[in-house]
């Protein structure tokens, strides 16, 4: 059971690291692409436009 | 003028289909009805099968009105909105809120005066509170997050809402799930899971309502004239795909007979509770949290007339919300059979949740910079930004609470019930308050809500009933921790379990004080919603085009 844990405990601290932080800084760059901005500034008028 | 004989046209295929579908479940129904020994399982085949009834005539009606074809998508080169399903919503939502409020003041007041209980087993504190709990969080809730999800789906989207029958299908079908469940509570069907209390029949039936909910949202995105999915959608989105998932994981359970309203959880013990926090403490997060959050993102805005504060924000903290939340649950089991790893990992997610959590609440407060002299004018938007207010503090309490050693101290105690409160009276109820001070005047075509002022009483009558009632349990909470814990120098236990109940009478009071003033303040609103509906100002046609253009029946 003890190395069940510690490798499931190594796998988390190591993958499960990697994993977050990528989709962390994933998601940072698609945020703070420079092309993306004009979009996202269009996408956050959207409520205050009237049809 | 009434129509007889023939109908004015024929029923669409998805009409007939309704109708059949309608026909066989009541034939199925009335089968159990008549074959179950469980009188209260009867009694919920009844309500079925006069829904099913209901739905074969409400359907069939249609095709004897000139007017309920399949709708327009556009009129006049501007989308039809179907907006019948949104106010429906918005009234059943003000229904269960009352209900719930009440409800919730009942078991206060059981609680502090337990004679209360009248000694009556379907009105005991026992079957009550999870009639509270679900009144508040699925009906009222569930109501606001249905009809503005429905509404903000279709605006942002400039969009007709996908389907013609489906929409409605959503909107009753969730309510008669509603009433199954809270019935069923009463007359003690219950799985005892907290907050997912239905048997396995109200389970079903409440997962064909949520995939068509799912179906129709996305079908409604998928014809979107704006290029951008706005980020409302979002997490409305997150909300309806994680309640999906959740439900159906934490309901795996197999009923012992189809006559039978009892049902068996496939998983077992430790495994068991796992799931059932896994899906509870997720049902705050996506329930309470993401769906609410998806409310603040385009009423917040609409009302200060500004565009959120930052939408790079709202992207990076909707990611991290989503990711992070799902890790959450475990911190309900600390110091329980749960393995300490899996307590310590659900810890550390809880406490990484403070920053998305507080990411969304930056957003919607600075969504009012430049404008904040709106605070003082406008109570929809000091209730929405209050609301704020309490989402950011009841977000720091709950990673607090989640760290272990603080957890030894305020589990199983009344602070729990505080932080609830504090997350549930002042965030998701005051931003739904402000959704549906929003949404009434917009959905009637009225030019204002009826009186301004009586939102103002509304805030500060609940607002004062909210502080009463998180600071009585704070008090209560840490007071009945501390005597939990408390050791004589020969090691013995200091108090008896009967001393400490004693000790929290004059904060039970206290706080159904608190509940009574929040109830009160709902009676003002529904009174205002009322007024605005039956006597308001329509809104002039140059002021604003109407939200729905009058059809004229062809000649």
């Amino acid at each position: 059971m003890d190395t069940t844990y510690q490798w499931l405990a190594r796998f988390a601290q190591s993958a499960g690291l990697l994993y977050f932080v990528g989709i962390f800084l994933a998601v940072c760059l698609y945020a703070f692409w420079p092309s993306n901005k004009a979009r996202f500034e269009e996408a956050a008028r959207t409520p205050l436009q009237d049809d | 003028m009434a129509t007889t004989g023939n109908p004015i046209r024929q029923a669409t295929t998805g009409e007939i289909a309704g109708m059949a579908l309608a026909a066989v479940a009541f034939l199925g129904l009335l089968l159990i009805a008549a074959k179950t020994e469980h009188g209260a399982y009867a009694f919920h085949a009844i309500v079925g099968m006069a829904a099913a009834l209901g739905t074969v005539f409400l359907i069939a009606n249609r095709c004897f009105k000139p007017d309920t074809g399949p709708a327009p998508q556009e009129i006049d080169g501007r989308p039809n909105y179907n907006m019948d399903p949104v106010k429906f919503g918005t009234i059943a939502a003000l229904f269960w809120g009352i209900a719930g409020f009440t409800v919730g003041l009942i078991i206060a007041l059981q609680l502090a005066f337990p004679v209360l209980n009248f000694d009556l087993p379907w009105i005991n504190f026992g079957r009550l509170r999870p009639l509270h709990t679900s009144a508040v969080i699925f009906a009222f809730g569930g109501n606001v997050l249905i009809a503005t999800s429905f509404y903000v789906v279709q605006r942002t989207s400039r969009a007709r809402l996908a389907g013609n029958l489906s929409p409605w299908f959503v909107v009753l079908g969730y309510n008669l799930f509603i009433v199954i469940a809270g019935t069923g509570y009463l007359l003690g069907i219950t799985q005892g899971k907290e907050y997912a209390e239905p048997e396995w029949y109200a389970d079903l039936w409440l997962t064909i309502v949520w995939v068509t909910y799912l179906l129709v949202f996305m079908l409604t995105l998928a014809k979107r004239k704006e290029p951008h999915i706005y980020v409302a959608n979002w997490f409305y989105l997150a909300f309806i795909v994680t309640i999906a998932v959740l439900h159906l994981g934490n309901n795996l359970a197999l009923p012992v007979s189809i006559f039978s309203p009892k049902s068996y959880i496939v998983w077992s013990g430790v495994q068991d509770a796992m799931f059932q926090w896994w899906y509870g403490h997720n049902a705050v997060g996506f329930f309470l949290t993401a769906g609410f959050l998806a409310i603040m993102y385009y009423f917040v805005p609409k009302r200060a007339n500004r565009p959120v504060y930052s939408y790079r924000l709202s992207i990076i903290h909707f990611w991290a919300l989503i990711f992070i939340y799902i890790w959450a649950g475990p911190h309900h089991l600390h110091y329980t059979a749960l393995p300490d790893w899996a307590q310590t990992l659900g810890m550390t997610f809880s406490i990484m949740l403070w920053m998305p959590s507080w990411g969304g609440m930056i957003n919607g407060i600075m969504t009012l910079s430049g404008a904040w002299d709106k605070l003082r004018t406008d109570p929809v938007l000091r209730l929405m930004v209050v609301s704020l207010a309490f989402y950011g503090m009841s977000t720091f309490e709950g990673p607090l609470m989640s760290i272990k050693a603080v957890n030894s101290l305020s589990h199983y105690t009344d602070w729990t019930i505080g932080h609830v409160h504090s997350g549930a009276l002042g965030w998701v109820a005051y931003i739904s308050f402000g959704a549906i001070y929003c949404l009434v005047p917009w959905l009637w075509n009225r030019k204002e809500l009826y009186s301004l002022k009586l939102v103002n009483w509304h805030f500060w009558v609940s607002t004062l009933g909210i502080v009463l009632y998180i600071s009585a349990m704070w008090v209560s909470g840490i007071l009945q921790g501390l005597m939990w814990r408390a050791y004589t120098s020969l090691g013995f236990l200091e108090y008896s379990f009967i001393e400490t109940v004693a000790a929290m009478h004059p904060f039970y009071v206290i706080r159904a004080l608190g509940g009574a003033l929040f109830l009160a303040g709902a009676l003002i609103m529904v009174f205002n919603v009322w007024m605005t509906i039956r006597s308001g100002e329509p809104e002039s046609a140059q002021d604003h085009a109407p939200l729905q253009p009058r059809l004229v029946p062809a000649e």
